[in-house]
């Protein structure tokens, strides 16, 4: 009964109708899949925009820092220098959900991107449940808009500089402001203006209070002290914004901005091979739905296969183009690994994926974005064929020894290992160090002690020295690090202010 | 639902702040190397910005991070050759692991500097940063020189050439509708009446005929009105306006006797490209002369002006004599702003002293915007300097200044030319 039709313009430049048109067809294709957006928000801008919204780092509206000014400078050398393209578009977790165009795409690209962007990614956010219960979509605007204002303020009341080094501070500290294990509180606008006055005198009441120095009924027994915190902290920033003794008001909601970010873009981190795979399985899926129903010339497929599959390349580990798994080819190929299990599963599959083979597509799709990050994602979907396909293999490699292993590689033996080597890779508690507040002296000096934990033996890096100097002027107290050695000993591996170790044990004792 | 918005033409800058905080913040760094590349340009290339090198150890943004050692895990693509239990001789420089996330890539790479290129306003603003001119307050409206003519509105007279068609055929416009409305007020009653008298069943034969006969003499007055007249014609019309002028010559004399080295010259010169950019921000057209002098003085081009030696005593009057004479033959102080600066090492017949004060004072200086003289020496200063000194003391537009080293170039730049405070106390 479809009625053969005219297909859309391929013409290489786009105009306005043309995109309407597009995007119309696109939506219709994205409904019949059932994809789930936000209204979308299409901009377009020109290659120098593109710069400023890749320096501010995907925030639409950024406050003033000169960290800004430097990645701004870094994207527009490199680029002029040839040294890399801009990305096609920049699409940002917000409702409306707003994606930018460059203007310098053809019609196809723009036709890409916006299957990629506008109801890959978008649906993305609006169903993955790490966005769902770490971000607000509605409301992170408002919040970056109120953020750039207060910043702003606070640099025209105590001056540029001392804003600056707060803000400097807490940014070497920004992958330290989320609690992994508890569900955060969402960004509202709303209550965090009504509550922020009241915040700034509560919470100085709070830290008065913890750091009250009236002696204490001395009932004549001795208590053994409590530490505090009672259990470690692995949230470093919230621990300052509530507990540092000397941090003024401001100081402390500018702590509070930075953590709140960070918060925002901790389930990016965590789900960048599921995002990308998912967006670009739709616009391939989109497109080529348009391209059976006669909607697109052959020349547009061109066009797209072309930039298509230079997006989901993946240079094998001994290319020079080599640089790690490419999150876009795996994310891609699995959702397109999972269909054809769901599709066409072979005896292999049915043994690997009991629940899913044979079973509907749209539905199975649906509930792997859903409800995994990478993590769980890829020990839950990767599929043998997918390891062969890939050719992957798994390197142990053992400062200790003076060889690197292969432990494992694409055969029957070595999926599983390959698998969960490959899972463990994307869990953010490996990548990003584990480090604890496991100590305030409440009662003494007021030192912070803070205890990394090595993941399989990884040391800290130098920076280390460099980053408890900035804790140091939060807490403005002493600032220790501490690492358990092999005999279960704590080891100060950074401190702030420089100090000699005897002077040090003098103190403890 | 989409929307879409056009931002192209939304204000490009909006990392502009965030540019200038960097800037800021990297003051003293960007300083440093903008005055190390005023070493390798000629005095008149100022018309580019410049770039900056910062290095990469200041820039940092630490954070915690994972080192190399340890055990590190990673599946790679693309297995070719391998097989399990495989064991691989470390690769000597361990190579970039492909972490996937995070910030540690950079820990692979050497200590490579961070280089960016700043515009040529904002190269000036830093170099010229407390900077004054010289005298451009005083001066700026007291000498009006140059004449520009500019439209300025229309006249009733003038020569045809400046006719202006639109405005007279609009004054022709005018001036026919007022000269003919209550005319053509009564013929319209005239015909209206008409209408009625001849529509009339009862004949009006007189009636009608002296009516017509007032229409026709009413016609003719209208068409008698000309079409135009002397009274519409529009001149276009010119005014002259005076405007400051916009040309500066700088004199740059230099000593080169025997006794001024290059390494002298060459702090000369960055004196000179200091003195070239700093006008170059205030006139649109500057020449500058290269006079240099020893026993006799001579205008040469800048190549041998810096670059060529020559040997003998010095007798510094001469460059300003000849000076003098450049000035009366090709640049009148009526038209241009001139500007000079002298740099010596001091050295000089002294019997000629005297007459540089003498020539200065009164052939000079009344005609200059500033003057300048600078000493390279690490000797005892003689007697040029002492007679200008005396200069110095009575005149305001005259600045001297000594110079030991390269590195005193910059501050006396600044101090020849800085914000007078003084005065405004």
């Amino acid at each position: 009964m479809m009625k053969k039709r005219e297909p859309l313009s391929d013409q290489c430049d786009w105009d306005f109708d043309l995109l309407k048109q597009y995007q119309t067809e696109i939506e219709r294709v994205a409904k019949h899949y059932r994809l789930d957006t936000y209204t979308n928000q299409i901009e377009v801008i020109t290659a120098e925009q593109m710069m400023d919204a890749y320096a501010s780092v995907g925030m639409p509206i950024g406050y003033n820092h000169w960290t800004f000014g430097k990645k701004f400078i870094q994207t527009e050398q490199n680029y002029k220098r040839g040294q890399m393209g801009l990305a096609y578009e920049i699409v940002i977790n917000s409702d409306p959900c707003i994606a930018y165009l460059m203007e310098e795409n053809s019609m196809t690209m723009q036709a890409l991107v916006m299957a990629h962007a506008c109801y890959g990614h978008n649906s993305f956010f609006k169903g993955n449940y790490l966005f769902k219960s770490w971000t607000d979509a509605s409301s992170i605007i408002d919040y970056l808009l109120f953020a750039k204002n207060y910043i702003r303020e606070c640099e025209q009341k105590f001056g540029i500089d001392e804003v600056e080094s707060c803000l400097d501070a807490c940014h070497a500290l920004m992958n330290h402001g989320v609690d992994r294990y508890k569900r955060p509180q969402k960004i509202s606008l709303e209550e965090e203006l009504k509550r922020q006055k009241d915040r700034e005198e509560y919470l100085q009441s709070q830290v008065n209070t913890l750091w009250r120095t009236l002696p204490k009924n001395n009932d004549g027994i001795e208590h053994k002290k409590p530490t505090f915190p009672n259990e470690p902290q692995e949230n470093i920033l919230y621990f300052i914004e509530k507990n540092a003794p000397l941090l003024k008001p401001w100081q402390r909601e500018i702590v509070r901005i930075v953590r709140k970010v960070s918060q925002y873009f901790y389930p990016q981190k965590q789900t960048q091979v599921m995002n990308e795979g998912w967006a670009c399985f739709w616009h391939y899926t989109i497109l080529n739905h348009l391209y059976d129903e006669g909607l697109v010339t052959d020349n547009f497929m061109m066009e797209f296969l072309h930039n298509h599959t230079n997006v989901v390349a993946q240079p094998d580990y001994n290319s020079p183009h080599y640089s790690g798994i490419n999150p876009y080819a795996l994310g891609f190929n699995m959702f397109i690994d999972i269909r054809r299990i769901c599709e066409y599963p072979t005896e292999e599959d049915k043994l690997w994926f009991p629940e899913i083979a044979g079973s509907n597509w749209l539905d199975t799709l649906h509930f792997a974005m859903e409800n995994f990050k990478d993590e769980s994602f890829i020990s839950q979907y990767l599929s043998p064929k997918l390891m062969r396909d890939f050719k992957l293999f798994y390197l142990h490699d053992d400062d200790q020894e003076s060889f690197i292993e292969v432990a494992a590689i694409h055969n029957e033996s070595g999926y599983k290992k390959v698998r969960s080597a490959l899972s463990e890779q994307y869990n953010l508690s490996n990548i990003e160090v584990n480090i604890q507040v496991i100590n305030a002296e409440i009662d003494g000096d007021r030192s912070l002690t803070l205890k990394y934990t090595p993941h399989q033996n990884v040391p800290l890096a130098d920076s280390k020295d460099e980053v408890i100097k900035h804790l140091y002027s939060l807490w403005q107290f002493d600032v220790r690090l501490v690492q358990d050695d092999e005999n279960g000993e704590q080891e100060v591996i950074a401190q702030c202010p420089e100090r000699d170790s005897d002077l040090d044990t003098k103190k403890a004792s | 639902m989409a929307n879409f918005i056009d931002r192209r033409l939304n204000s490009k800058n909006k990392s502009t702040v965030n540019r200038q905080r960097f800037i800021r913040r990297y003051k003293s760094q960007i300083k440093k190397s903008v005055e190390q590349a005023i070493n390798k340009r000629g005095v008149t290339d100022v018309d580019r910005g410049e770039n900056i090198t910062i290095t990469k150890k200041d820039l940092s943004e630490p954070i915690f991070h994972q080192d190399r050692g340890g055990v590190k895990d990673r599946v790679h693509p693309g297995n070719d050759r391998f097989v399990t239990g495989d064991q691989i001789k470390r690769p000597p420089q361990q190579q970039g692991q492909g972490s996937g996330q995070g910030d540690a890539s950079d820990s692979g790479e050497g200590d490579d500097d961070f280089v960016f290129s700043i515009s040529k306003d904002e190269y000036l603003n830093l170099l010229f940063e407390d900077l004054e001119l010289p005298n451009l307050e005083k001066n700026q409206l007291d000498k009006l020189i140059d004449y520009k003519t500019v439209r300025s509105g229309y006249c009733a007279e003038g020569v045809a050439s400046n006719i202006d068609i639109v405005k007279s055929l609009q004054g022709s416009i005018a001036r026919r509708i007022a000269m003919t409305s209550s005319k053509r007020k009564k013929l319209k009653v005239l015909e209206s009446e008409l209408a009625v008298l001849v529509d009339d069943k009862h004949e009006h034969v007189q009636k009608i005929n002296c009516i017509k006969d007032q229409i026709v003499i009413l016609e003719n007055k209208i068409s008698k009105v000309p079409f135009i007249d002397t009274f519409d014609l529009r001149f276009r019309n010119f005014a002259k306006q005076a405007v400051p002028t916009s040309k500066a010559v700088m004199f740059c004399l230099m000593d080169v006797s025997g006794s001024m080295d290059q390494a002298t010259k060459d702090i000369a010169k960055r004196f000179y490209i200091l003195l070239y950019l700093f006008l170059t921000r205030t006139y649109k057209t500057i020449d500058v002369v290269y006079i240099r002098h020893h026993t006799q003085a001579k205008e040469v081009d800048e190549q041998e002006f810096f670059y060529s030696q020559e040997t003998g005593g010095t007798i510094a009057s001469s460059a300003l004599d000849l000076m003098v004479k450049i000035m009366d033959e090709r640049y009148k102080e009526s038209e241009w702003n001139i500007y000079a600066a002298q740099a010596s090492d001091g050295d000089n017949w002294a019997d000629d002293s005297p007459r540089c004060k003498k020539l200065l004072t009164e052939s000079i200086l009344p005609k200059a915007r500033y003057f300048s003289y600078i000493e390279i020496t690490q000797r005892p200063h003689q007697t040029l300097w002492q007679q200008y000194q005396e200069v110095a003391l009575s005149t305001e537009h005259f600045a001297m200044q000594h110079i030991e080293t390269v590195e005193d170039i910059y501050p006396v730049f600044r101090e020849l030319f800085k914000k007078n405070s003084k005065k405004a106390a």
